[in-house]
């Protein structure tokens, strides 16, 4: 894994994502930080700053002696949060494209428009 | 705590320098990665480590005392080298042996489960091991020692790419359950760049870098572009690196790239591999043209 910005950010959403697309429910137990060490390959340190991160954003909660859970209300605390970041992250890039390729929004309105009739 | 300390380390063989000036820590129970090219100091500094040579200025403390011929602390220590030898009539059993008694934290069950991974055959005597096997073996004797301070020094030599990862996924979980200070020592950084908590890069006898993986995997960008666009976003950041293709510049620039970078450009993250590379080129540039400047002192 690799994107340039640090492990641990990207530790930490791949957890968050999981809580989105509900494969990791609220109120289970999360992936350990020897888990996800072993799991991505990185040092356990850096899966577990990961981990602290998540805790401190209330997305995990320590259960004592039993390990990492997901929070009640943490899927609707994170879907609010990355559809905050949506337009930074995929339509102003998008705008951008368009843009070099002489395309205004008025034509990507209607690009998405026939692109959602057909899936 | 630290485990390993040097402050201002110098060793000489002969008229030959081999450490300049080192001081570096370990901190404990951390993965480090101890980087450089061939001849850059790196086998010399583990030997001092080990007690298996001495510094000729300096101070070593390695958990707080001097190594040299202290059993105290080499019962702790545990050095894999490179093309590590055994006594050619031993068999495997017997080197595993050998190594139980020495190591106080030796564990004879993961011993067992690590000969099985690496599918090593017990009776066969070390002159009859193929290079790969003899690695194996060292990699086995490393992690079964569970010494507080183990060093690999590039201990891969024959080992293909199955069984380093199997090695890299071994230590790590082992690590995870039993932390101890690791040091690392090896040319194939792409494979253990995420593995490494701390990086040491020596060169020429120094130390060239000193710092936490996590922040030396932000230090530096490679922008690629139009060479007018690059040569203004490069303004003010110190350069490593310049390749020019024509009206195509690409540049790697060390200090924290922008947040946002205009749309004519592609800005990419530099490898720690990538990083290490530029950063000793740099370093031997700037030597050569020092001693280019010395000489002519000399010949006034």
């Amino acid at each position: 894994m690799d994107d340039g910005r640090p492990l641990f950010l990207q530790i930490a959403e791949q957890v968050e994502s999981s809580v989105i697309d509900g494969s990791l429910p609220e109120e289970t137990r999360a992936p350990s930080t020897n888990e996800l060490a072993a799991f991505h390959r990185i040092n356990p340190a850096t899966a577990a700053n990961g981990i602290n991160k998540l805790v401190t954003d209330g997305v995990l909660y320590k259960r004592r002696g039993i390990g990492m859970f997901v929070a009640s209300g943490a899927r609707d605390q994170l879907l609010e949060r990355r559809r905050q970041t949506f337009g930074e992250k995929f339509i102003a890039p998008l705008l951008g494209e368009a843009h070099k390729l002489g395309m205004d929004a008025e034509d990507l309105k209607k690009m998405i428009d026939a692109w959602s009739d057909e899936t | 705590m630290t485990a390993v300390s040097m402050r201002g380390v110098n060793k000489k063989y002969g008229n030959v320098v081999a450490l300049d000036d080192v001081s570096l820590n370990f901190a404990e129970n951390r993965i480090h990665g101890l980087l450089g090219r061939n001849g850059a100091g790196k086998t010399t500094i583990m030997r001092i480590l080990t007690g298996q040579g001495f510094e000729s200025s300096g101070s070593v403390e390695v958990f707080g005392q001097r190594p040299y011929e202290n059993a105290d602390v080499l019962s702790h220590v545990c050095f894999v080298k490179e093309s590590q030898k055994y006594p050619e009539m031993f068999s495997v059993h017997h080197a595993l042996t050998a190594a139980s008694l020495l190591y106080e934290n030796w564990d004879p069950d993961f011993a067992d489960s690590l000969v099985e991974e690496f599918e090593l055959p017990l009776k066969r005597r070390i002159k009859k091991l193929s290079r790969g096997q003899l690695s194996a073996l060292g990699v086995i004797i490393g992690l079964a020692s569970r010494a507080p301070l183990t060093f690999f020094d590039e201990p891969y030599l024959g080992l293909d790419a199955v069984a380093r990862q199997r090695f890299y996924d071994l230590l790590l979980a082992d690590y995870a359950e039993n932390p101890r200070t690791i040091v690392l020592s090896t040319h194939l950084i792409d494979e253990v760049s995420d593995l490494i908590e701390h990086v040491t890069l020596i060169d020429a006898g120094q130390v060239l870098l000193d710092e936490d993986a996590e922040s030396l995997r932000s230090r530096a960008v490679t922008v690629t572009g139009p060479a007018r666009a690059v040569e203004e976003f490069a303004a003010g950041h110190s350069e490593l690196h310049r390749e020019q293709l024509g009206g195509f510049l690409r540049v790697t620039l060390s200090g924290a790239a922008p947040e946002h970078s205009p749309d004519d450009l592609h800005v990419e993250p530099v490898s720690l591999q990538q990083l290490v590379v530029r950063t000793t080129q740099q370093a031997a540039d700037e030597r050569t043209a020092s001693g280019a400047t010395n000489n002519k002192g000399t010949r006034r």
